[in-house]
């Protein structure tokens, strides 16, 4: 027995069917570090924010499969899991000029037709790390509102499991996107402070303050993060 | 619901039938009952699954059900046929089979267990129920207007959930004369229109227009009144093929003209407003 499980506390779980003790605590994502495998593809940010480490797992005593996040997701004793680096869903091209919501008022479902069959059976929104309401935002798009599917999915990192559950083929993250663009493009009011500010940035009004971020000591940088004062000028 | 219904829209109110549900809602609003649109509903699914095992196409209506409950009421009103029909069909078979309410139930784990006692009714129910204040709202009688009522399918079949007599329905005859219009009788209004075969068959549908059209416009009639969105964009826009152009009203237009309510009716194929001028019912 090695040092580490003498001191720690060891659970037992089982990826793609192979048995393993790791220590208890650790993320599924560390677990399976851990355990000796090395991610090519499937790891990100490790933060919760990318998507990437999407995970399928069981427990022992349930039937039912549970889908989450690998870095965010502690093991438990008698975990079976494998993971899902990437979705391959159908994501449909589309010309953002030629999406104009007050032009069709069913261009979702020009583009992802597979809406039209959601049986409402909310396996979607079950399947989601984020809890996004994702079939709410399919139901959105049904009857064309646009900004209320984008609103709903706001906080979508794109990991698929909701596609990957749904009986109906609906590939609800692309469709969610399409609506945050479409939104984006003609719902919401147009930012001419975005504009300004991509103009001074082209200009170079921030290189200098950019180089000397870059040269920064790390402490430094931590320091002058956390007490800059981010409210509205004037 | 005191201050008026609570209303269920389902999506082709909210896209190719927005003409429908504001003529509706503008009507209710007039009578003192306006339609409130429920807090979450969810796409009926449009046609009613038959398969006796199929408990997944009855999801949907059943969830529609539970926010209905879970706003605290008994009765839903829709305008579209289609959703009339499934919602209505759906929620019968779980008052009558509590074998599938149960396994609904264990289904719906993220909701209150549906309890059964919620009503659907259709918009025609609730203006036929009304048809004294209607009459007392009118201002301006259509009287110059001939039309010809069609009911379709859904509203009267299957039996169980059919809102008057399946084979000689009255709801809107009754309905036009309170407004005023002369009722063309239409041997054909109970005919199928040829449904959803639009999509890859119109051979079909226009068939079906042709004959019901005709029938309407020989025996006098200036226009067709219905209030199924399916329906109306059928006979709307498949007169293009025939030698027919009568414009296709939702029955809720007309009422609200005759109260003299502005309604846009912009998604008509057939202009309807040449003829409403022509009979001086619009300026």
């Amino acid at each position: 027995m090695s040092e580490d499980e003498e001191n720690r506390e060891m659970i037992e779980i089982f990826v793609m069917g192979k048995r393993y003790k790791v220590p208890k605590g650790l993320t599924i994502m560390t677990a399976l570090e851990y355990a000796g495998y090395k991610y090519v593809r499937g790891c990100g940010c490790r933060g919760g924010f990318c998507g990437a480490c999407a995970t399928i797992y069981r427990t022992e005593d349930e039937y039912k499969f549970k889908m989450d996040l690998a870095c965010q997701t502690a093991v438990q004793d008698g975990m079976f899991l494998v993971q899902l680096p990437f979705v391959p869903a159908v994501r449909e091209d589309f010309d953002i000029e030629e999406v104009d919501p007050k032009e069709n008022d069913n261009v979702m479902l020009d583009y992802y037709s597979e809406i039209a069959r959601c049986v409402s059976c909310n396996t979607c929104t079950k399947a989601c790390p984020q809890d996004i309401e994702a079939m709410d935002y399919v139901q959105a798009a049904l009857r064309g509102d646009v900004e209320r599917c984008a609103d709903l999915s706001f906080d979508c990192i794109q990991c698929g499991l909701c596609s990957i559950r749904c009986p109906a083929d609906i590939k609800h993250y692309h469709l969610a996107q399409l609506a945050r663009r479409i939104t984006g493009r003609y719902i919401h009011e147009h930012s001419d402070e975005l504009e300004k500010r991509v103009q001074e940035i082209k200009n170079g009004e921030y290189d200098d303050k950019m180089k000397e971020m870059v040269e920064m000591e790390m402490e430094e940088l931590k320091k002058l993060y956390e007490e800059r004062d981010i409210r509205e000028e004037g | 619901m005191e201050e008026g219904y609570l209303y269920y829209p389902g999506c082709t109110l909210k896209t190719k039938a927005s003409d429908y549900e504001e003529s509706a809602m503008a009507v209710m609003e007039a009578l003192g009952k306006p339609l409130v649109e429920m807090d979450d509903w969810y796409c009926c699914g449009a046609v009613q699954s038959l398969t006796e095992d199929d408990i997944m196409h009855q999801i949907a209506p059943i969830r529609t059900m539970c926010c209905a409950q879970e706003q605290g009421e008994k009765e839903v009103v829709t305008l579209c046929d289609m959703c009339y029909n499934v919602l209505k069909q759906a929620n019968e078979r779980m008052k009558e089979k509590p074998d599938d309410l149960e396994t609904m139930n264990e289904f719906l784990t993220e909701d209150p267990d549906y309890l059964g006692e919620v009503d659907v009714h259709h918009i025609f129910e609730i203006l036929r129920d009304m048809k004294d204040e209607i009459k007392k709202k009118v201002k301006k009688p259509i009287t110059d207007l001939k039309i010809a009522p069609y009911y379709g399918c859904m509203l009267l079949r299957p039996d169980h959930v059919a809102i008057d007599d399946t084979e000689d329905p009255h709801i809107m005859e009754g309905l036009l004369e309170a407004i005023g219009a002369e009722v063309i009788h239409n041997p054909k209004r109970t005919e199928c229109c040829g449904s959803y075969h639009t999509v890859n068959r119109s051979d079909i549908v226009e068939k079906r227009v042709e004959d019901i059209v005709s029938r309407a416009v020989k025996d006098g009639a200036d226009a067709i009144a219905l209030s199924c969105p399916l329906c109306q964009f059928n006979l709307d826009f498949h007169q293009r093929n025939t030698e027919y152009d009568i414009p296709v009203f939702y029955l809720t237009e007309l009422i609200a003209l005759a109260m003299g309510i502005e309604v846009g009716m912009e998604k008509h194929k057939i202009d309807p407003k040449s003829l409403l001028k022509d009979k001086k019912i619009l300026e």
